[in-house]
């Protein structure tokens, strides 16, 4: 055997090795010892349609950060504007981020005072209707695209919290254009609960009851000025019926859930769970002066505009705590103080594409795909050694091999394996014979025309080499463009058909040629068996 | 062993306006069926819904799962049977896709637990996917294809000549459009999947036109003074030995994944089904002789 010849017989074997060292932890799983630390710990990374899990698509409503900043702004104008006596007596937010003024007195005077005051604030119409103004004030766009940006980075950050904190092994949160965001959660066992958890805003807000009006009254459409109307939602624990009791509240927020500090599920004296909050200096503070200013009035905690409690205020507090108590289960005290303490979403999130498989799905997959893999495997193998005797059986190696090196490729570039994935994987099979098909023939032909064996074999590979570089690397653009459009299992497919291509090139081309020099240099062959 | 004898000269191109004719016949069945079928029959991926998958402990009629689900006024919702019969499985598949959290799957799982007791179903797998997402897969999915025909077109006119990428194309074109019709004849859902099952048929099936385009290449170079058609048609005959060979081991494994693959991959697997069979076909009959055609209009 030549030197040139040992040399790439040992580069196989050093490319199988690599391969197989790979294939160690997928297979046998974890080697204890000073072994398993050396050798790749990596097992190949199964996708979530084949492990089970959670994929979810959120869209976060950015423009609802815009509108309800423009909210904020219009109470802080009112009051403002009071302070220095320019009368603009009705304010309201119209086409969700504008504000419409009626202003009464001299136009200029109001003008100076937003220029001065309210920079982010642009007129967008100004009409003159005799006893007053008509004035339409929109939102600076360099302000709005921030808040807007502001909200689905914060929006990212409160969901990776979240997700942290209900303990999910391995997540991925990740953005995905300007407004959405993946979130892949492998063997969740609970989608719904992890859906409710991520999915909720979370905006805890604290107003005061209106004991004043008549709720009656409002109920019938006659809702005093600055007052709204809110509900209870009561769900009876055993008949699962859920009934509202509506509550009459002043519109104003007097606190949100901004000031939190922590929050914590504790047990009543008939354990029933309910939580406490505790707030920060700041949040104490204020909750010292509400509570302090309305002594005997009620107050309403509020989550995601469903009134959680009212109790009423007995006497100033103090010390910066707060609970909320409520009918609720275990879990939902658990996931409350979740999403409590990673803040509220600065906008609420659409759920544009949600896909959850349970796990037994997963190892049917697996076990079907294995099981064809084998088969087809098998009859493939069978198949070329009965037309190509013992250039097939060669073939079959390069087979054997091609598999083994797409599983360790899989494992060791940490690449996800799909249900298409395994897909790919048995079409490669099909289609890696093919390199050696073109071979054979053209060994076949070279034969024909009365070559000897050597001479036949050298030409049948260079002869078939352009051609095989031709037909894979088209199949490969193919392969590409997919892995680039697809997402989650598509990419799988295209991951596996690629590698797959790189494979069956390495061993049409190179290895079964190997095996042939090595045939041709221990022997003299009369005649090849093809 | 050897399936096509060597010298075998079959004139290919002499029956092209046959082969022609039979390819528009299939097309036009195509188009008809998706015609008449008002359209491609979208899965959820595409056309948005929601899909659930579930496992009954106890064997269960579709007509009792629709009026179970009657209560949550579902019963309009497309139920069918999913995998083989022994296994219970059910697809329910509702048009509508929620997208706030009063999400439909936990309705259907919370209605079905209640009628069939909560150890007595299992869901398998649930997805939504909503309208917005759908039109962006669509567009995605149109633009996966347009552009991986793209590629091909230049590489080939690079390696061959412009008319040859043509050919090509052309064929590929007629084996995509064949699929997609196939799909819709047999009334299968156009999934996701189905898209990476066709983008492999282009690669596989250029494969194949490659391989003879390479012999008349070679051809050409050996004898520049014979007629282009009858370098064109012994091009043919020689790789046909290998055209069937590559086709037969495809399909062995395509059908064996058809066969025990399993539900999702079923249709996975006929599309390739249909595809290898086609672009087999449209490498002998359409990519080569649509050249021909075209050199002698001229």
């Amino acid at each position: 055997m030549s030197r040139n010849l040992r040399w790439k017989l040992l580069l196989i074997i050093f490319i199988t090795a690599v391969a197989l060292i790979y294939l160690v932890p997928s297979v046998v799983g974890k080697i204890p010892g000073l072994l398993g630390r050396i050798l790749p710990q990596d097992k190949i990374h199964l996708g979530l349609d084949l492990q089970g899990g959670m994929h979810l698509v959120l869209e976060v409503e950015a423009q609802k950060a815009v509108e309800s900043y423009m909210e904020r702004i219009k109470g802080d104008l009112k009051d403002d504007l009071k302070r220095k006596r320019i009368y603009a007596p009705i304010i309201e937010r119209i086409n969700g981020d504008q504000l419409s003024l009626e202003v009464l007195g001299e136009k200029e005077k109001f003008d100076e005072f937003i220029e001065d005051n309210y920079p982010v604030l642009i007129e967008i119409a100004a009409e003159d209707r005799g006893k007053y103004h008509k004035v339409i004030l929109g939102i600076e766009k360099k302000q709005a695209d921030f808040l807007k940006r502001y909200a689905v980075d914060q929006a990212l950050e409160t969901i990776r919290n979240r997700v942290d904190q209900f303990g999910v092994a391995e997540p991925d949160i990740s953005p995905q254009g300007s407004d959405r965001i993946l979130i892949q959660l492998p063997g969740i066992k609970d989608p719904q609960r992890a859906l409710r958890l991520i999915g909720r805003t979370a905006l805890l807000e604290f107003k005061l009851v209106d004991d004043e009006h008549s709720l009656q009254e409002a109920l019938k459409g006659r809702v005093p000025e600055g007052d709204i109307i809110l509900y209870q939602r009561r769900e009876n624990q055993e008949t699962g019926r859920v009934s509202k009791v509506p509550f009459l509240l002043k519109e104003k927020t007097l606190m949100t859930g901004e000031v939190l500090k922590d929050a914590r599920v504790q047990f009543g004296d008939l354990n029933e769970p309910y939580v406490t909050l505790e707030l920060d200096p700041r949040g104490a503070k204020m909750f010292d002066r509400i509570t302090g200013q309305n002594v005997k009035k009620r107050l309403a905690i509020i989550l995601d505009n469903n009134v959680y409690s009212a109790p009423e205020i007995r006497e100033r507090i103090s010390g910066g705590r707060a609970q909320i108590t409520g009918i609720f289960s275990l879990d939902e005290a658990r996931d409350l103080v979740i999403v409590l303490r990673a803040g509220a979403l600065p906008a609420p999130v659409k759920i544009l594409e949600n896909r959850s498989v349970g796990p037994s799905l997963g190892k049917d997959l697996i076990d079907k795909g294995v099981k064809s893999i084998i088969i087809g495997g098998i009859l493939v193998v069978l198949f070329m050694v009965t037309y190509y005797k013992i250039s097939g059986a060669i073939a079959d190696l390069a087979l054997i091999l091609n598999l083994i090196l797409i599983m360790g490729a899989l494992a060791g570039l940490r690449a996800t394996l799909t249900l298409p994935g395994i897909a790919g994987i048995i079409l490669t099979i099909g289609m890696a014979v093919d390199a050696n098909v073109l071979i054979f023939e053209r060994i076949r032909e070279e034969l024909r025309l009365g070559k000897t064996p050597r001479a036949a074999i050298d030409g049948g590979y260079s002869k078939a080499f352009l051609t095989i570089m031709d037909a894979n690397v088209t199949t490969l653009i193919a392969a590409v463009v997919l892995f680039q459009f697809g997402t989650g299992p598509v990419k799988g497919f295209a991951v596996t058909l690629s590698i797959g291509i790189v494979a069956s090139l390495f061993t049409a081309l190179f290895v079964s040629r190997i095996v042939f020099e090595v045939i041709l240099a221990k022997r003299k062959l009369k005649r090849v068996s093809i | 062993m050897e399936f096509v004898k060597p010298g075998t000269k079959i004139d290919f191109l002499g029956i092209r306006s046959f082969a022609f004719g039979l390819s528009g016949l299939v097309i036009a069945a195509g188009i008809v069926s998706i015609i008449l079928h008002g359209g491609l029959n979208y899965g959820i991926d595409f056309a948005g819904g929601t899909l659930v998958q579930v496992k009954f402990l106890e064997p269960t009629q579709v007509e009792t799962i629709k009026e179970n689900l009657a209560s949550i006024g579902l019963d309009r919702s497309l139920v069918q049977r999913f995998g083989e019969k022994g296994e219970n499985e059910y697809l329910i598949r509702v048009e509508k896709s929620v997208s706030d959290l009063e999400d439909l799957s936990g309705q259907i799982e919370g209605t079905l637990q209640e009628a069939y007791g909560k150890s007595g179903v299992e869901i398998r797998r649930t997805e939504m996917v909503g309208p917005k997402v759908g039109k962006d897969l669509r567009k995605k999915g149109i633009l996966a294809i347009v552009y991986a025909l793209i590629g091909i077109l230049i590489y080939i006119t690079w390696r061959f000549e412009f008319i040859f990428a043509v050919g090509a194309v052309i064929a590929l074109a007629h084996d995509v459009i064949i699929t997609v019709g196939a799909f819709s004849i047999a009334n299968k859902e156009f999934t996701l999947p189905i898209v990476a099952a066709i983008l492999t048929i282009i690669g596989y099936s250029l494969n194949d036109t490659i391989v003879v385009y390479d012999r008349i290449r070679e051809n050409r170079r050996k004898a520049r003074r014979e007629p282009f058609a009858k370098i064109m048609n012994s091009s043919i005959n020689e790789t046909l030995s290998r055209t069937i060979l590559t086709s037969l081991t495809t399909l062995i494994v395509v059908v064996i994944l058809f066969i025990f693959g399993g539900g999702v991959i079923h249709d996975f697997a006929f599309a390739l089904m249909v595809g290898v069979l086609v672009g087999t076909y449209s490498s002998i009959f359409v990519a080569s002789p649509i050249i021909l055609t075209w050199q002698q209009r001229k």
